[in-house]
């Protein structure tokens, strides 16, 4: 639709004429900021210190880095931070001396940050999930979103959309 | 006219580019990029584009690429 108006745009005199071909739906899901009533946005209300591990790390290293930091998950990316794979709670607990390549979960499901928070919440239910993982399009983690944070959000009425300037994550 | 990619949309709203939503109104209302102002396709006319810059480059975005 949108290289038609372009053209015609041209048509029209106008002489600097570009047409973002990806759309809104590109520039949201790297997490840019988007305006509307459309409601909370999964990206906006992620956890951001979730723990992050490399895959050639010792597992015994990473279980005791990630509760003392009080989590039961582990996300492993690449030094670009794209999400390779995930430790949860069976992995962590594992007790043999391993790599994170070999205890982990490769290619865990994610969501791209401008999904809203009501249908992440209603999938989580339906799934019995006790989190999501929130990538950009490219894979760069964006946070983790927690079921009891999105129970917490809707349940305050609070999912309204964001002000033109407001809290919104940044790619 | 000139298919253009995220990046460059960035960089071009650094030179004051106006941002056109080209789908029907109430799918901009839901959401459209910050500053955007909606011009639906079918109602693009020289009336309706009066309100542009037509010194300032023009980006126009639907919803993807599909």
């Amino acid at each position: 639709m949108s290289p038609r108006a372009a053209w015609r745009l041209e048509s029209l005199g106008f002489t600097e004429v570009y047409d973002y071909s990806g759309g809104k739906a590109n520039w949201g899901a790297f997490g840019l900021p988007l305006e509307g009533t459309i409601g909370a946005r999964a990206g906006e209300h992620v956890r951001t210190d979730v723990p992050t591990c490399s895959l050639d790390e010792r597992l015994q290293e990473v279980r005791a880095h990630v509760r003392a930091s009080h989590w039961d998950t582990c996300l492993v990316v690449n030094e670009k931070r794209v999400v390779l794979g995930r430790l949860g709670r069976r992995a962590l607990a594992r007790e043999d001396d391993v790599t994170v390549e070999e205890a982990m979960s490769s290619g865990p499901s994610t969501v791209r940050p401008n999904v809203t928070v009501e249908a992440m919440l209603e999938r989580m239910r339906r799934q019995n999930l006790s989190n999501i993982v929130v990538t950009r399009l490219d894979g760069v983690l964006v946070g983790l979103l927690r079921h009891e944070d999105a129970e917490r959000l809707l349940a305050s009425a609070a999912v309204l959309p964001p002000a033109a300037n407001g809290d919104t994550v940044e790619a | 006219m000139r298919a253009i990619d995220r990046d460059e949309v960035q960089r071009l709203l650094t030179c004051g580019a106006q941002r056109v939503e080209v789908l029907p109104p109430a799918e901009y209302e839901e959401e459209h990029l910050p500053g955007a102002i909606s011009i639906p396709l079918k109602a693009l006319d020289r009336e309706t584009t009066g309100q542009l810059e037509r010194g300032q480059p023009v980006i126009v975005y639907c919803y993807d690429d599909v």
